[in-house]
């Protein structure tokens, strides 16, 4: 059975790829992290999702990643309905997305090449196509002279590519990005950020949470700003809204 | 499952292991300490067994018959004793042989002056039996025999030979059962520290999409791999000190030796090879496997 596809209420347009169909996540403390959230994101779309601590961006990428599943309302990515998925089911799902983190989440006692080879052996990717692609998914982000470096001897940003080639290896159609500037001076963030508008100009659909005024303002992207668990402006080529 | 994947798993598994080397050799002395005192205590506890066994065997029960009876006769009264399920064998014993093996023992050189058997009536069945401890009910049912005179047995020395093996069985067991508590309880503890030194690599794997499976094969090849590691360790040690120390006994004490027939290295062998190596080894693959499922939430 294809995943999670079975009585879907929502059938999804063709062109999108995120629907949030009015969706609570309320946590044990009992304040709701997010309330009523609606969003719908189509193929192919740059989207930063901005707002404070709290706001609910962090809750909106664990449930992406079906870390969390809603206390209500639906999520659907590329058409599989989150809430149906079973455990079992999710490592497959996570195949579709591609993920990055501010912490950069690298293996550490694996070097480069591995880190990266590594998401394509999940999928059981022949090692003769390890071979080819890992080298050149590293030329795309640059680091194709460093695959045998461990992460510890990199840089924050060389370590944020790696992480960014990781997320690539396998095409995914969407890339989740969790304050990927985070960790990053000025001008590795920006070229962390020139990687992502190349790789969407590819065609992948991307998200990216961040705090990075500048860089939000500067890429005139479509920007959902959130705030204490609600959307509060969605605006196509916005801007940093300032929360005072 | 592709043959690339399933040896990648076992590569994984062997350079986790290497990897967190200080985890592995805890993980492994844990293991062999504990197989190690496992060991010992089954060799000297195998012994003692062997020891009461063999003076269990020695111990007959014996059957004489009434007076004129045929020889068919006889013959059917040890048919009906083979067909016990206690009895292991049964010797016939004719009125000549015991009157040769009474001279022997009693008698010596003085035994000249007797022209005729005394024994003439003392043919005889000699039962040795599997298991001493039926031996009542053995003479019980003995005793309803048609055509049997008389039963003899050492109940005495029946009941001294079956506590002395309930015994050692009921310490033995006891002992073997708090040292695997013990060595469950120190290996879990250990295994435990070293996944959670892990917690965030397993993460990281979910989060890419590894399933469940892919996640757990190489720690389980890692803890299965410890555990072997850490019972062949015991092992090699124990075969070394049994050896050593039945010389030793052999050599400097020769009176012990003589009358203690001890259970040579190859028979203690035969069963703690398996049994320390499938307690090494489940205990590394339940322990890797349990431990890492606390973590695959996510």
């Amino acid at each position: 059975m294809a995943l999670g596809k079975k009585k879907t209420k929502r059938q999804m347009a063709e062109d999108e790829l995120i629907v949030l169909d009015n969706v609570t996540k309320t946590y044990a403390t009992g304040s709701p992290a997010l309330n009523g959230v609606s969003l719908t994101v189509k193929k192919g779309e740059f989207v930063f999702i901005v707002g404070d601590s709290g706001s609910g961006k962090s809750t909106l990428i664990k449930l992406l990643l079906r870390e969390l599943t809603p206390t209500s309302g639906e999520i659907y990515v590329n058409n599989i309905n989150l809430g149906r998925l079973r455990h079992r089911q999710v490592p497959k799902y996570r195949r579709n997305l591609g993920v990055v983190f501010q912490d950069f989440r690298l293996l550490k006692d694996r070097n480069v090449y591995e880190n990266v080879a590594f998401a394509q052996r999940i999928v059981q990717t022949p090692g003769r196509l390890i071979k080819r692609n890992v080298p050149a998914i590293l030329s795309i982000v640059g680091l194709a002279g460093k695959y045998k470096a461990k992460p510890k001897e990199l840089s924050g940003g060389e370590q944020q590519r790696v992480a960014l080639a990781r997320a690539l290896i396998n095409k995914p159609p969407i890339l989740l990005c969790d304050e990927p500037t985070g960790n990053l001076d000025p001008r590795n963030s920006w070229e962390i950020m020139k990687l992502l508008e190349q790789i969407n100009k590819r065609g992948t659909t991307i998200l990216v949470v961040t705090h990075n005024r500048e860089i939000v303002n500067e890429m005139q992207k479509r920007v959902v700003t959130m705030k204490k668990g609600v959307i509060v402006s969605d605006e196509e080529e916005g801007g940093y809204i300032d929360e005072n | 499952m592709r043959i690339s994947t399933f040896f990648y798993t076992l590569r994984q598994g062997v350079r986790n292991m290497f990897r967190n080397a200080w985890f592995s050799l805890a993980s492994i002395a844990t293991i062999a300490s504990c197989l190690l005192l496992f060991g010992i205590f089954y060799s000297v506890v195998a012994n003692f067994q062997n020891i009461v066994k063999r003076a269990e065997a020695g111990v007959a029960v014996t059957v004489f018959f009434d007076e004129g009876l045929s020889d068919e006769e006889k013959q059917h009264i040890g048919e009906l004793i083979l067909d016990r399920k206690e009895v292991d064998k049964i010797n016939f014993i004719s009125a000549d042989e015991a009157w040769e093996s009474f001279k022997d023992e009693y008698l010596g050189e003085y035994s000249d002056g007797f022209t005729e058997n005394p024994l003439e009536d003392s043919e005889n069945y000699e039962i040795y039996m599997k298991d001493i401890s039926l031996q009542s009910s053995l003479v019980t049912y003995l005793n309803t025999i048609p055509g049997v005179r008389q039963v003899n047995s050492s109940q005495q020395t029946a009941d001294a030979l079956t506590g002395a093996n309930r015994l050692i069985s009921y310490i033995s067991l006891g002992i073997i059962g708090i040292l695997l508590a013990v060595s469950i309880f120190l290996i879990s503890n250990t295994v435990m520290i070293g996944i959670s030194v892990r917690k965030e690599e397993i993460g990281i794997m979910k989060y890419i999409g590894a399933t469940d499976f892919f996640v757990r094969a190489p720690f389980v090849v890692e803890g299965l791999l410890i555990g072997v590691i850490g019972a062949a360790i015991p092992l090699g040690i124990i075969y070394f000190i049994y050896i050593n120390a039945l010389d030793i006994i052999m050599e400097r004490f020769t009176e012990i030796g003589s009358i203690l027939q001890f259970l040579p290295v190859e028979t203690i062998f035969a069963t703690l090879i398996p049994v320390s190596l499938g307690i090494g080894a489940g205990i590394g693959l339940v322990g890797s496997f349990i431990t890492v499922r606390k973590h695959l939430r996510v």
